[in-house]
C-alpha cells in the first residue's frame, strides 16, 4: 500500500462529487483526503484525491474514474513531482505563561496567528502533510482545543497544464 | 442552454412546445419505435403527446420491472437501444432491477422516469425518490432534468452513451414542471461530452504483439464473451477460428457468437461449462479473451485459473483489462475491429503466420468427444428437464430466439439448445435476475416479431413476472413459455443437496399443486398446456408451435432431483470440475494424449 495523489478534472455538474465518492466506496477503495474547487474554466472543477492503495488497485481506481461521464481527465502526481499543500486551523490553549512558547512554534513553522483570546490562540498554517503534522506534534503538549484540516491540493511543477485540450466537442452522433 | 452546433430534428426552430412534447420528439429523433412503460402522476404530461405519436408504439406493461426487462430483450435481439418509461418514486424504483441487470450485461437501454416538480425535490414529496442518485452505481450515466430546454440534448446524450463504447443503461429523470413548461424543441447532432470518448480502434502495436503470440502458441484458446455479440463480430470470429484452428469457448453471454456446430467449438466454460472448455482454458499456454471479463463464474478460484497461460485481453472497456487477471497484452477497442485487424496481421505475407495448434486442437476435440454434455433419464419414467429443453430446441430450430430466467433451467438451456447464430440466446448473466424470461421474451418478440420466441423458464422465476402474459395477450405478442416445473427453487435445492446434506430449507415451492400454471395461462388469455410424460413432449411442443395468435404456456412437470452438470463448486479450482456427483474426469489418461 502506498499513497497516491490524483488530480481529477470533472464537469462542474450537480451530483459529480456523489458519483466519485460513491465509486470509491462501492469498489472498496479508501480515500485519505479529497479536496474540490473551481478551476480557471468555470465549467470545470478540479479534485485532488489522495488514495492509499497498492499499484494494481490504483490502475483500477483511475480506470473506473475515467468511466464516469463527468470525469474529463485524471493525472497521477508522483511524489516529488508536484507541489502539495494542506491548510490547518488549530486552536491551542495559551494562557499568559504558555503564549510565548506557542508563538515561537508558530514562527518556527512560518504559520500565522489568526485569532487570540486570553487563554487560547488560533493558528493558520499551510504546507505539506509532513510539515503540518510536525507542527501539530509541537503544539500538542500545550493542549489542542480544536483542529480542522483541509484535504490536500496539489499541482504539477513546470509550465505544463493539465487543463489544456480537454474541452474539444465530440463529433457528430448521427 | 443548448449544445454547440445544434440544429432542430423536427419542426421549426422557434416553435413553442411543452417539455413533454420535446421529450417525445426527442425520442422520435433518436429513432425509437417502441416504449415499454406505465404512466403515473409525475410522468403523466409525457403520456399526452405520446398518445399522438405515430412513430412510437407504447406497450402498457403490468409492472415496471417488466418494462425494463422488455426493453432489454428488445435491445438484445435488435442491437438497438431499448426504452422503458415509468413514473416517479415506486415506478422508478421498480426499474432498479432491470437497470442493474442491463449494467451487468452491458445492454443498451434508456430509462425515462418522471420526477416530482423541481420545487418539491428534496422535500420527501409524494412519490418522490432520488432515482438519479439510486441508479448512479448501476448506470453508465444518470440525468436529472429540471430545465425543459435541456430535454432534447439530454435524450440525445443518453442514447449516444447507452449505445456506444461498452453499451449499458442510462437513466433520464425529468421533473414534472419541466415536462409542463414551454420550450423550443432542439435535438443536437453534435454533442459535447468531453469526459466520454470510448476507444474503438485498437492500437496497431498491441494487435501485432497479439498476432505474434497467437502464431507462437502451442495451446491457445479463444475465450469469447458477450462483447463479440455486441460488436456484431461473429463473422470475423468465425474467420479467426477457421484461419488459426484455435479451439473456441463461448461464455454464457456469448452462446451463439460462434455456431455450436463449428468444429473448433468446445462449448461454454465456467461453473457449469463443458469439461473440454474448462480443461482447455486450464491447460492453455495462451488465452485470447475477446469481449469477456474473467468473471468468477468462469475462472473459478482465480489464483488457480489457467496457471500456465499468457493473456491477450481485448475489450472496449479499459477497466475490464487486468481487473481480475493480469493481461500480458491489453487491447482496448471494438471487438469487430480488433479481430479484423488480427486477421489482416496474421495473413500478412512474410509475417509470423497463423501458427499451428493441430495437435492441441485434436486433444481438446478428443476431450469433448469423451466428455459430452449429457444427463440420465429418471428411472421412475418421469420427465427429465434436459430432454424437454432438447425437444423444444429441436422444434424451434436455430432461427428461434431462446430466453431464460435464472437457475437450473437457464444452465440447461445454455447447454442443451444448439445455438447457431448470435442473439438467439438471451438471459440474465451477470446479475442473475430471476423473473427475467417472460418480460425479456416479450421485448424480444416485439423487436423481432417474425421469429419464434421461446421463454424457457423455471417455476420459481415464472411466478415473479408472469403478469406480463396479460400484456402479451392484449398487445398481440405471441411468445411461448416453457415452465420447467420441478416444484422447487431448483438451483438452490441442488446446492442444498450437494453442500447442506439435503436439508431443503425453504426451497419447496409446491408448484405442482399451486398455482395451476395452465389455468393461470388461460386466465391471462393465453393457451395453457401441460405435459408430464416423456412420450408426450414432442406432441405438446408441436401443439405450442402451432399457436401463433396468442401466447402459450406449457407446464412441464419435471423430475425434481435432476442436477446441472458438469459443476465447479463455488470458490474451488476449475481443476476440480465434476462431471457428475463425486465423479471427476480422468485427467492423467487425458494428458498422455498430448
Amino acid at each position: 500500500m502506498s499513497r497516491h495523489t490524483l488530480s481529477v478534472l470533472v464537469e462542474n455538474t450537480p451530483g459529480v462529487l456523489a458519483r466519485i465518492s460513491g465509486l470509491f466506496s462501492r469498489r472498496g477503495f479508501n480515500i485519505d483526503s479529497l479536496a474540490v474547487g473551481p478551476t480557471e474554466h468555470p465549467e470545470i472543477s478540479r479534485m485532488t484525491i489522495v488514495v492509499n492503495v497498492a499499484d494494481s488497485p490504483l490502475e483500477q481506481v483511475t480506470k473506473q474514474l475515467n468511466k464516469l461521464v463527468n470525469v474529463i481527465k485524471i493525472v497521477t502526481l508522483e511524489p516529488g513531482q508536484g507541489v502539495e499543500r494542506e491548510l490547518v486551523l488549530v486552536k491551542v490553549k495559551a494562557d499568559a505563561t504558555a503564549r510565548g512558547q506557542v508563538l515561537e512554534a508558530v514562527q518556527l513553522f512560518r504559520a500565522k496567528v489568526v485569532d487570540v483570546s486570553p487563554d487560547a490562540v488560533t493558528i493558520e498554517a499551510t504546507g505539506n502533510s509532513g510539515k503540518l503534522s510536525a507542527m501539530l506534534r509541537v503544539l500538542e503538549p500545550f493542549g489542542i482545543l480544536e483542529l480542522v484540516q483541509s484535504g490536500m491540493v496539489a499541482v504539477g511543477r513546470g509550465s505544463r497544464s493539465i487543463t489544456d485540450r480537454t474541452l474539444r466537442p465530440l463529433s457528430s452522433t448521427g | 442552454m443548448s449544445g454547440p452546433g445544434t440544429d432542430a430534428g423536427k419542426g421549426s426552430m422557434n416553435e413553442q412546445v411543452t417539455g413533454a412534447t420535446s421529450l417525445i420528439r426527442a425520442l422520435e429523433a433518436a429513432g425509437v419505435d417502441t416504449v415499454f412503460g406505465i404512466p403515473g402522476g409525475a410522468i403523466l404530461p409525457a403520456y399526452d403527446p405520446l398518445f399522438d405519436s405515430k412513430q412510437i408504439r407504447h406497450i402498457l406493461v403490468r409492472h415496471e420491472q417488466g418494462a425494463g426487462h422488455a426493453a432489454q430483450g428488445y435491445a438484445q435481439v435488435t442491437g438497438r437501444v431499448g426504452v422503458c418509461m415509468a413514473t416517479s418514486g415506486p415506478g422508478a424504483t421498480n426499474l432498479v432491477t432491470p437497470i442493474a441487470d442491463a449494467y451487468m450485461d452491458s445492454v443498451p437501454i434508456v430509462a425515462v422516469t418522471g420526477q416530482v416538480p423541481s420545487g418539491a425535490i428534496g422535500t420527501d414529496a409524494f412519490q418522490e425518490a432520488d432515482i438519479r442518485g439510486i441508479t448512479m452505481p448501476i448506470t453508465k450515466h444518470s440525468y436529472l432534468v429540471t430545465d425543459p430546454a435541456d430535454i432534447g440534448r439530454t435524450v440525445a446524450e443518453a442514447f449516444h452513451i447507452a449505445s456506444t463504447g461498452r453499451p449499458g443503461p442510462v437513466l433520464v429523470d425529468v421533473a414534472k414542471d419541466a415536462l409542463q413548461a414551454m420550450t423550443t424543441f432542439d435535438y443536437p447532432t453534435t454533442l459535447s461530452l468531453p469526459g466520454y470518448r470510448p476507444v474503438t480502434r485498437p492500437h496497431a502495436r498491441q494487435v501485432r504483439e497479439a498476432a505474434r503470440m497467437i502464431a507462437a502458441a502451442e495451446r491457445p484458446v479463444l475465450y469469447v464473451g458477450g462483447g463479440v455479440v455486441k460488436a456484431n463480430a461473429s463473422a470475423e470470429l468465425a474467420d479467426l477460428a477457421d484461419l488459426t484452428g484455435i479451439p473456441v469457448v463461448t461464455t454464457l453471454m456469448a452462446r451463439g457468437a460462434l455456431p455450436d456446430s463449428h468444429p473448433n467449438h468446445l462449448g461454454m466454460p465456467g461453473m457449469h461449462g463443458s469439461v473440454a472448455a474448462v480443461a482447455a482454458l486450464q491447460r492453455a499456454d495462451l488465452i485470447v479473451s475477446l469481449g469477456a471479463r474473467f468473471d468468477d463464474r468462469v475462472t473459478g478460484k482465480l489464483s488457480s485459473f489457467a496457471p500456465g497461460a499468457k493473456i491477450v485481453h481485448a475489450d472496449i472497456d479499459p477497466a475490464e483489462i487486468s481487473k481480475n487477471r493480469r493481461a500480458d497484452v491489453p487491447i482496448v477497442g471494438d471487438c469487430k475491429q480488433i479481430i479484423a485487424d488480427l486477421l489482416v496481421t496474421l495473413r500478412e505475407p512474410g509475417g509470423s503466420g497463423a501458427g499451428d495448434c493441430a495437435a492441441w486442437s485434436g486433444w481438446t476435440r478428443a476431450l469433448a468427444a469423451r466428455y459430452p454434455l449429457g444427463y440420465d433419464s429418471p428411472e421412475d419414467g418421469s420427465l427429465s428437464p434436459q430432454y424437454v429443453i432438447e425437444r423444444i430446441a429441436a422444434a424451434g430450430g436455430p432461427e428461434a430466439t431462446y430466453v431464460a430466467g435464472v437457475g437450473q433451467h437457464q444452465m440447461w438451456a445454455s447447454q442443451f439448445v444448439r445455438y447457431e447464430r448470435p442473439r438467439a440466446w438471451i438471459n440474465s448473466g451477470g446479475l442473475g435476475t430471476m423473473g427475467y424470461a417472460v418480460p425479456a421474451a416479450m421485448g424480444a418478440k416485439v423487436g423481432e416479431p417474425d421469429r419464434t420466441v421461446w421463454a424457457i423458464d423455471g417455476d420459481g422465476c415464472f411466478q415473479m413476472t408472469n403478469q406480463e402474459l396479460a400484456t402479451c395477450a392484449l398487445e398481440g405478442i405471441p411468445i411461448k413459455v416453457a415452465v420447467i416445473n420441478n416444484s422447487a427453487l431448483g438451483m438452490v435445492r441442488q446446492w442444498q443437496t450437494l453442500f447442506y446434506e439435503g436439508r431443503y430449507s425453504h426451497t419447496d415451492l409446491h408448484s405442482s399443486r399451486i398455482p395451476d400454471f395452465a389455468k393461470l395461462a388461460e386466465a391471462y388469455g393465453c393457451v395453457g398446456l401441460r405435459c408430464d410424460k416423456p412420450d408426450d413432449v414432442d406432441s405438446v411442443v408441436a401443439e405450442a408451435m402451432e399457436v401463433d395468435d396468442r401466447p402459450v404456456v406449457v407446464d412441464f412437470a419435471v423430475h425434481r432431483d435432476a442436477m446441472v452438470w458438469p459443476m465447479v463448486a463455488a470458490g474451488t479450482s476449475n481443476d476440480d470440475i465434476q462431471v457428475a456427483r463425486d465423479m471427476a474426469p480422468v485427467w492423467d489418461r487425458e494428458e498422455e494424449g498430448q
